[in-house]
């Protein structure tokens, strides 16, 4: 399939329900970091995006958020797929992003020059949807924070390897930041900026 | 003109303003306590009844779900009524007055008595979302404070109450400290409740229509209640059990019985109440004889 | 023996129906039609239609014969309507100067292009209560004149002219216009979102604070530049074509009120402005309107804050009436929960300021024993 049609097949069959359902488990998600969820939903994204990618951002975007692609997604028919189903504009500035997508290997330099929000306005930052190559297999990290009792364990392959120094200049920005989703094909995470990970 | 007026979508918002709450109800958990401003939308229902609770409801319930929705710890209280047939009208969904087959509890001034669960989500209804307002009603100043984490203010307050009064006599919408930054309005409940709200296995979803803001707590998240070492938080207690279910150690209400100063009390849960009922608990005003149950 | 309030339900659904016999009243009169309320109680539909922010006579006269004429429940009922219609664009801005014009008064000339044109107006009617009302009499068919073809140029572009009044605004290009009710409110606000919180705030509560500067509270030395009323075209760009369509005309009534002149080492002494406009015919809001928004331009124009009409969080927080009745009425929900919390406090802090007392009443009957 050329890239032209690309961009305008796919999206949610039952847009309502099936949002309604992403949207579900990325709250919980969000609610209990590291915890790992599976896109039930087609959303029919084109490569190289991956499926819960695809679902995540058709739940949430929308002409209200401009939406930063890293650069393999960029020269793809991702963009224009985004575009199409769910009106957001795509930038190529990190700070007026409202939500990030990154394919697998990309490491990005920092998490700085995305939005972090302001001290009074911390809810006006990017989010950051990043694809690993799995969930559930790979190196194991010990998360902590709010929404998990005590620890929790998670297994990530992939997870770029400048991440968790990224992370730790994450944490004490708090109450700004970025909150990241891992996704892995079908599957993803939710790590909230208040979460600590420790490999 | 009168045809298309009754076509709404599924619960009654429509998609993009779903998409506005669920980007802030997702913010709202990432920085747990924050209020994050969202644009709040007019409802067919009057600002100050349960419009931002009824938003945040809207935008997350689905086909699976069940719905519960109390007002004063009670199900069939007018207004609880009237947002149930709500949400049955506009999204046909199963409704229960049964706390424990809710996944969905919407709330005004209560937390159910019983243990919730990490199944559950409670979403409160909530009034007046700044608990730095009655210090400072000005919106640029109490942002501004929270910023700075500048909760002085606060405590001053809270110690002139007890220089004044013997004790912090804020009974109700008790402030509390979130996860050890933001001090968060807990809504109209009673402070009696605001231990339930510490490291619950449930998600905390709080709207505020009128003043347009959304915020939460997550699960497990610590939810400290303001005091000072030397007047340590108390909650409520009562000298009575409910005269109905012979619950002790729960939120009970006054009943009026006559004009000569009798009265009762009875569980504010009455979910809570009729279950216990369910289950063999008598209280002494339905025990057979007065004194068996003594 | 005590048995738990219940029925609910029943009770809701009784006093919906008790309420639909009241609003229909005695059955062996004729019911009223929405086009007698359109028609006939035009004044009330108006304001309806600008406090929802929805043009609609047709929806307006529904919501006021739905709400039995209680004008704030009308705006309600349209305003939950307005909420769920889709969103196609923005209009262009409304050119007033082409107005159809009905009515046109200044205070400010004698006489002006375009003349001083009273049309349908209260003013110098005698307030006596007019009998022939009482039936359903013949009513004269107004006089009428031809359209002169004369420009009816504003007030404020025969000011502009001469450089004696202050430019109207100066918005950055790409800049567009914000929508409260699409957007989280932020202080302090643009001069848009202002204008239009004004335009769908209380009649009542801006007439009060409009009132207000004019007796010392934030003055700002108003003349009525003009009021005018009349259609006007709305008009919204169509990308695909290139140039602007008509979508229909609209009623509007606008003020643009003449304020004190100020001079700084930058700008000559000239006139500032106060600006109104609302939905269908209502001089006395687009007055109030016009008066609160030049006070609360005082911060823009370097003036001391002094007054509640120059308090842009006040204003801007207080001027909903759907917000504030909906607030204000919530007090008759039940609250006992809350209530039972205080009272036991009361309670508490009464029984401790016996045993006080008591304590006290005890040492000294010892102290007497003692002696």
């Amino acid at each position: 399939m050329s890239t032209d049609t690309q961009a305008f097949t796919g999206g949610f069959s039952d847009p309502v329900f099936q949002s309604q359902s992403v949207f579900r488990k990325l709250m919980d998600g969000m609610a209990r970091p590291g915890s790992i969820h599976t896109v039930e939903h087609d959303a029919g994204q084109p490569d190289p995006l991956g499926a819960a990618a695809g679902a995540i951002a058709l739940t949430l975007c929308d002409h209200d958020t401009p939406v930063w692609l890293s650069a393999g997604f960029a020269k793809s028919a991702v963009g224009e797929w985004i575009g199409f189903h769910s009106g957001a504009t795509i930038t190529r500035e990190k700070a007026e992003a409202r939500f990030a997508f990154a394919e697998p290997g990309v490491t990005p330099s920092s998490f700085g020059l995305f939005s972090l929000g302001t001290q009074e306005y911390p809810d006006r930052s990017t989010t950051l949807v990043i694809e690993v190559a799995g969930l559930s297999e790979g190196q194991s990290f010990t998360l902590s924070g709010p929404g998990i009792l005590q620890s929790k364990t998670v297994e990530i392959a992939g997870l770029p390897e400048a991440f968790l120094r990224l992370w730790a200049d994450n944490r004490p920005l708090f109450p700004r930041g970025v909150d990241v989703i891992l996704t892995a094909g079908r599957s993803f995470l939710c790590l909230p900026r208040t979460t600590k990970i420790v490999a | 003109m009168t045809a298309d007026l009754a076509t709404y979508n599924f619960a009654y918002l429509d998609e993009q303003t779903k998409r506005m709450i669920r980007r802030a109800i997702l913010k709202a958990i990432a920085i747990p306590g924050y209020q994050v401003p969202f644009a709040s939308r007019e409802m067919p229902m009057p600002y100050g009844w349960g419009t931002g609770g009824v938003q945040v409801t809207a935008s997350i319930i689905g086909r699976q779900d069940v719905l519960k929705v109390i007002d004063q710890g009670a199900d069939d209280t007018t207004n609880a009524v009237s947002i149930r047939a709500f949400f049955q009208k506009v999204a046909d969904v199963a409704v229960t007055t049964h706390t424990k087959d809710a996944t969905i509890i919407q709330t005004r001034h209560r937390i159910p008595e019983q243990k919730l669960t990490e199944d559950q989500v409670l979403v409160y209804q909530v009034p007046i979302p700044e608990p730095l307002r009655f210090l400072e009603p000005r919106e640029t100043e109490t942002r501004k404070m929270h910023a700075l984490e500048e909760y002085g203010l606060m405590h001053v307050k809270l110690y002139e109450d007890i220089a004044q009064n013997g004790r912090i006599s804020k009974t109700y919408a008790y402030p509390v400290k979130v996860d050890g930054r933001y001090v968060m309005d807990p809504s109209p409940t009673p402070k009696f409740d605001n231990p339930k709200m510490h490291m619950s296995d449930a998600l905390q979803l709080f709207g505020a229509g009128r003043e347009k803001r959304i915020y939460a707590v997550p699960p497990h998240t610590e939810v400290v209640s303001l005091d000072f070492e030397d007047y340590p938080f108390e909650i409520q207690t009562f000298e009575q059990d409910c005269a109905l279910c012979g619950a002790h150690g729960v939120y009970l209400d006054e009943v009026v019985l006559d004009d000569r100063g009798g009265r009762m009390f009875v569980c504010s849960d009455t979910d809570h109440c009729e279950d216990r009922r369910e289950h063999g608990h008598v209280g002494a005003m339905l025990a057979p004889n007065q004194e068996a149950a003594e | 023996m005590y048995v738990a309030v219940k029925g609910g339900e029943a009770a809701i659904s009784n006093a919906h129906r008790l309420l639909a016999d009241r609003r229909r009243g005695d059955r062996s009169l004729p019911s009223i039609t929405i086009d007698q309320v359109a028609e006939q109680l035009g004044l009330a539909v108006d304001r309806v239609m600008a406090e929802a922010s929805l043009y609609d006579r047709s929806l307006a006269a529904l919501a006021v014969r739905q709400s039995r004429g209680d004008l704030i429940e009308a705006i309600f009922l349209l305003r939950a309507y307005r909420t769920t219609l889709p969103r196609f664009g923005n209009s262009v801005p409304l050119d007033t100067a082409a107005m159809q014009v009905e009515r046109r008064v200044s205070a400010t000339y004698k006489d002006l292009p375009g003349g001083q044109l009273l049309g349908p107006t209260f003013d110098y009617t005698h307030r006596l209560l007019d009998p022939s009302l009482l039936t359903d009499e013949e009513v004269d068919e107004p006089a009428r004149k031809p359209a002169s073809g004369e420009e009816v140029m504003r007030v404020s572009d025969i000011l502009a002219h001469e450089g004696l009044i202050e430019a109207d605004g100066d918005l950055p290009q790409d800049h567009e216009a914000g929508d409260l009710t699409r957007e989280p409110m932020e202080f302090p606000m643009g001069r848009d979102l202002r204008l239009q919180a004004l335009a769908r705030g209380d009649e009542g509560f801006l007439l009060a604070l409009g009132y207000s500067t004019q007796r010392g509270y934030g003055r700002n030395h108003p003349f009525v530049g003009e009021v005018r009323i009349g259609e006007v075209e709305v008009e919204m760009e169509v990308p695909e074509l290139g140039f602007a369509v008509s979508l229909g005309r609209i009623r509007v009534t606008e003020c643009q009120m003449v304020n004190q002149f100020k001079g700084s080492s930058k700008a000559p002494p000239q006139f500032t402005r106060g600006y109104g406009l609302v939905f269908g015919q209502s001089e006395r809001k687009a007055m109030s309107m016009s008066l609160v928004d030049r006070a609360l331009r005082a911060d823009e124009l370097g003036e001391d804050i002094t007054a509640p009409a120059q308090d842009e969080e006040f204003v801007i927080s207080h001027s909903d009436n759907v917000q504030a009745t909906g607030f204000v009425e919530h007090l008759k929900l039940p609250h006992y929960v809350d209530f039972q919390a205080e009272l036991a406090m009361v309670r508490k802090m009464r029984a401790d300021i016996e045993a006080a007392r008591a304590a006290d009443r005890g040492e000294n009957e010892m102290k007497d024993a003692a002696e």
